[in-house]
């Protein structure tokens, strides 16, 4: 029974199995790579690199067929760090090769963070306007918004999560539930024809407007458009079911409890205590061709506590860094007059600088001081 | 003795250098070299006509050379006067290289009928090009990486033909050769009088002028003033329009059209004039612009990345020779010819880095310039060290495998192509791109030197137990410096992401490249430290390398997706197979025993 134990310490801690681990991760990044025309980069994040085990479906089985990335990093950390606890003395000769393991292990546990805590987000100025919120890529929201109130609207966003699970969502805020009819990742927006069977929506566009339901894209020129069917309940009666979608640019108004109301699928927001004014974009051209030189865009920022309002720039290889968020110039649209900036909270950002700083060190020294031994070796020699 | 044959062998190869930068004559009264030197704008840069020639030559045909149907062999400048000047007789030179049958049979042509067996004169293609157009679109509505060989030899052939066509128009509008002289006749009459009466001439003219303005693809003609402002490069059809509508020509103009009347009609002695004077002008009022336009005609006349390519091919003769007969003499020999090779070479990139203005690597074709120069750099370090001829061997072959890699992807056109404005930022250029692309190049070397290991090893008699164990701590070395250049060039690439996308790692094909050959390199150290490899399969671990740099530097580019993609290659595919291929039969001859090989003791 100890031999038993002992032999899976030896495992653990072994050079045999890092090489193994090396070798799968390159597998795996490899697979990952080619995979990328079929699903994108989207995908592929998801299917091999934060995951445990990696399923592919074949002829509708769907199977795992590798080690994922959650698991070939956990693994290699766990022997990275075993092995240090067990074999590694701490001497000057071999800091170098300590630092670069340090460096390494939060690499990963840096890529690990980054996984499950950044989040992308767009913002679209038109030049003049002004906003305080961006929208996520990849995430949409119900947003139900009682604009009675004169000053302000009172919005509750409903995770697009939610309705995917159909779950029937019950609001302190709401005077009624909302409950999930249909929901559809990806849909086909059609207007419905006279003679069409019967429509789940009973209210508002989808008595005009109907969802079928597409395959997923991943395609990168293109992007999914999400549906559902809700229906709002009422505690004396209905109040209808609504069709929504990120398709349908206006929301659909609706009057309850004498109070006026607005619901849209839209993408989700987050809204911060500042606001971004586009004063300025600029898309310069190398002369006689269409190959872009640079985009800027000027923009004056104003904090809503009022102790700050500044103009900023905004260019390639130059974002702003503010409140958590980092602004990026994105791209453009609508003949230069619309700047697309793309904003990343990614509280762990600094995590693989200092990795990298702590591995290149370490490497620098240790390959020095072996350069330095070989040096000496050699010349040794000759003085003897 | 062998001290001569170091002296000997540089001064033979200095003088192939020597040869190579001999200002070429002028072959017959024409001041070409004078012409050639004459900067216009295209594609955002200041370029003399000469490159404007050799660029457009590559992408139309695949070579500088250009033979005339009366068997005349034509300097890409003389083609380029006669393009712009003469188009009757250009559109005889058989520049059009096609070699898809399907295409020929589009144009009812067959391979005997063309220069070569491949070339095709615009004459010859002309009745064709109608049904040419309508494939072309046709094939453009097909996702790129799906299109047949067929479409895409038919979208190439359009483009080149568009680009010919676009040249011809930049001085004279489609079908009139009398332009200049209208334009000139004209002349002494524009400037004076400001109430020229709208004459049907005048019209013809604006309405010539202004079809050259949207058609044509040089903008020569300066500002009168600050010509060193790009942005006032105006085509020839737009300055002559806006002299007819304020009666003030720019003389440049003038100059040009003067310079095509002489050429047109075979009076060398007014053409010269004509160039000189012009260049006086500028010299006068912009002297940079017309140095620079000598400097990059200059280099592009010396060729110098073809003479290193002849030296790298001695370097490597000499020294493999060097492991069968006179050692000392031959590896001396070798390593001469290696120090000057790589001095042309790095006289080179230096030459274009100061046309540019930028770090040495700035695009694909730069990139294979510079893992061939960071590989000889390395290698000269190791043979100053060793002086076993190996890293003299290992340096010959890269050098000239790199540069024949760089000469094929300069046909895709200006290799000095201005920046994208993500990529517009000297300082990551200089960091991550030069660090990451020197990993590739010490990847490829320890590579190369695992080659040379096993197939002397196999195949001769001379490898000793002792150089095997010094080639076995070369290896070990460079094994170690590729995977601290590739890792630091690999996080320098995250840290510019991170700047300029707003993601550190975001697992793009380029990035997973590099990202392998680092943990590959990582494999090898550690396989090594834990014995698991010993001097043979550290060998065979880093010839697998090559492969995998391979991948990352080219396989990558071919997925035609991602940040980093740069369209696909379809011929290069094939050589990337082909390459792959040859490494994996290198690393199948460790299967042999050590037993077999005809060196003893290994």
């Amino acid at each position: 029974m100890k031999d038993f134990f002992r032999s899976i310490r030896d495992g653990v801690v072994s050079l045999q199995l890092t090489v193994a681990l090396l070798v799968f991760g390159i597998l795996l990044v490899f697979a990952a790579t080619l995979d990328q025309t079929h699903l994108g980069i989207w995908g592929i994040q998801q299917k091999w690199f934060r995951s445990l085990v990696v399923m592919q479906e074949f002829r509708g089985l769907v199977l795992p067929i590798f080690p994922g990335g959650y698991l070939l990093g956990g693994l290699l950390l766990v022997n990275l760090i075993a092995a240090h606890i067990y074999r590694f003395k701490f001497t000057t000769r071999k800091a170098g090769i300590f630092l670069t393991h340090l460096g390494f292990i939060l690499l990963l546990v840096g890529e690990l963070l980054s996984g499950l805590w950044q989040e992308d987000f767009t913002l679209r100025l038109n030049v003049g306007e002004t906003k305080s919120y961006a929208e996520s890529f990849r995430f949409n929201e119900l947003a139900v918004i009682d604009t009675s109130p004169s000053k302000f609207d009172e919005v509750v966003a409903i995770p697009e999560e939610a309705l995917e699970q159909h779950r029937s969502v019950q609001h302190p805020k709401l005077p009624f539930r909302v409950v999930t009819k249909a929901y559809y990742p990806n849909s086909l927006l059609q207007n419905r024809a006279e003679d069409a069977p019967a429509s789940l929506a009973t209210a508002g566009l989808g008595l005009r407007v109907t969802a079928a339901p597409q395959p997923l894209t991943y395609r990168p020129d293109e992007s999914n458009l999400p549906s559902a069917y809700v229906e709002l309940v009422a505690p004396d009666a209905p109040i209808g079911t609504f069709l929504v979608s990120t398709g349908l640019v206006a929301s659909q108004e609706f009057n309850y409890a004498g109070r006026t109301w607005k619901l849209c699928l839209r993408p989700k927001r987050i809204y911060r205590p500042f606001a971004l004014t586009l004063l300025q974009f600029t898309h310069d051209r190398y002369i006689g061709t269409e190959i872009p030189k640079n985009f800027a865009s000027r923009l004056r920022l104003t904090a809503a506590s009022g102790q700050e309002k500044r103009e900023v720039l905004i260019s390639m290889n130059n974002p702003l860094r503010y409140d958590g968020l980092t602004f990026y110039q994105a791209g453009f649209e609508n003949n230069d007059r619309t700047s697309i900036l793309q904003v990343v909270r990614n509280p762990s950002w600094q995590i693989p600088y200092i990795a990298c700083a702590l591995m290149g060190a370490g490497l620098l020294g240790q390959f020095g001081l072996h350069l330095l031994g070989f040096i000496a070796k050699r010349r040794a020699p000759a003085l003897a | 003795m062998s001290k001569h044959v170091f002296s000997l062998s540089l001064l033979i190869a200095l003088a192939i250098v020597a040869i190579s930068l001999v200002r070429p004559k002028n072959p017959d009264a024409y001041d070409l070299r004078a012409a050639g030197e004459l900067p216009t704008l295209v594609n955002g840069r200041l370029k003399p006509l000469d490159t404007v020639a050799r660029t457009s030559l590559l992408l139309l045909q695949g070579r500088q050379r250009v033979v005339a149907p009366d068997g005349r062999t034509l300097s890409p400048i003389e083609w380029l006067l006669d393009v712009l000047y003469r188009p009757d007789l250009a559109n005889h030179y058989a520049t059009f290289e096609i070699v898809h049958p399907e295409v020929l049979a589009l144009f009812e042509l067959t391979p005997e009928e063309g220069a070569g067996k491949k070339r095709f004169s615009l004459v010859q293609l002309n009745k064709g090009l109608p049904e040419l157009d309508r494939q072309a679109k046709l094939a453009e509505n097909v996702d790129s990486a799906l299109r047949t060989s067929f479409q895409r030899a038919v979208i190439q052939l359009r483009e080149a033909i568009i680009l010919f066509q676009r040249i011809q128009n930049s001085l004279l509008p489609p079908g009139d050769e009398n332009y200049f002289d209208k334009l000139l006749s004209l002349a002494p009459t524009l400037n004076d009088s400001a109430s020229v009466a709208k004459t049907p001439l005048i019209q013809e003219l604006e309405q010539e002028s202004s079809t050259m303005d949207t058609l044509g693809y040089l903008l020569p003609i300066p500002p009168e003033s600050q010509m060193e402002n790009l942005a006032d490069w105006k085509s020839l059809g737009a300055v002559v329009q806006s002299g007819l509508a304020t009666h003030h020509l720019n003389p440049a103009a003038l100059s040009y059209a003067r310079i095509g009347s002489a050429w047109k009609n075979h009076q060398p002695e007014a053409f010269n004039v004509e160039v000189r004077a012009y260049r006086a002008k500028l010299d006068q009022d912009a002297p940079r612009l017309l140095a620079k336009g000598g400097i990059e005609a200059r280099f592009n006349a010396a060729q110098p990345f073809s003479t290193s390519m002849t030296l790298y091919v001695a370097t490597f003769l000499l020294a493999v020779f060097s492991w069968l007969k006179w050692p000392q003499s031959l590896a001396r020999a070798a390593f001469a010819f290696l120090l000057v090779a790589f001095a042309v070479t790095s006289l080179g990139i230096g030459t274009r880095m100061a046309l540019e203005n930028r770090p040495p690597v700035t695009n694909l074709y730069s990139s294979a310039l510079f893992v061939g120069w960071g590989a000889v750099a390395l290698c000269l370090v190791l043979e100053c060290f060793f002086k076993n001829a190996i890293g003299s061997a290992a340096a010959g072959l890269l050098g000239f495998c790199t540069l024949l890699i760089a000469h094929h992807l300069a046909l895709a056109g200006d290799t000095l192509e201005m920046m994208r404005a993500v990529l517009d930022s000297n300082f990551w250029l200089a960091t991550h791109v030069v660090t990451v692309t020197v990993g590739y190049a010490a990847t490829f070397l320890a590579g190369f030197f695992g080659l040379i290991y096993v197939l002397r090893g196999v195949f001769t008699r001379s490898l000793d137990r002792s150089t095997a164990d010094g080639l076995g701590r070369m290896i070990y070395g460079i094994v170690c410096f590729a995977t601290l250049f590739s890792f630091v060039g690999t996080v320098l690439g995250g840290i510019w992401a991170d700047q300029s996308w707003g993601r550190f790692w975001g697992w793009d094909p380029k990035e997973n490249g590099a990202l392998i050959i680092v943990m590959w390199n990582a494999v090898i150290l550690h396989a090594r430290w834990g014995g698991m490899i010993k001097q043979r399969g550290l060998a065979c671990a880093v010839i697998f390398g090559n492969i995998v740099t391979s991948w990352s530097w080219f396989g990558v580019n071919m997925l035609g997706v991602g940040l980093h993609s740069y369209g696909f290659m379809d011929a290069a595919f094939w050589w990337l197979i082909a390459f792959v291929v040859s490494q994996l039969v290198v690393i199948s001859l460790f299967a042999i025993p050590t037993t077999k090989w005809r060196s003893p003791g290994i």
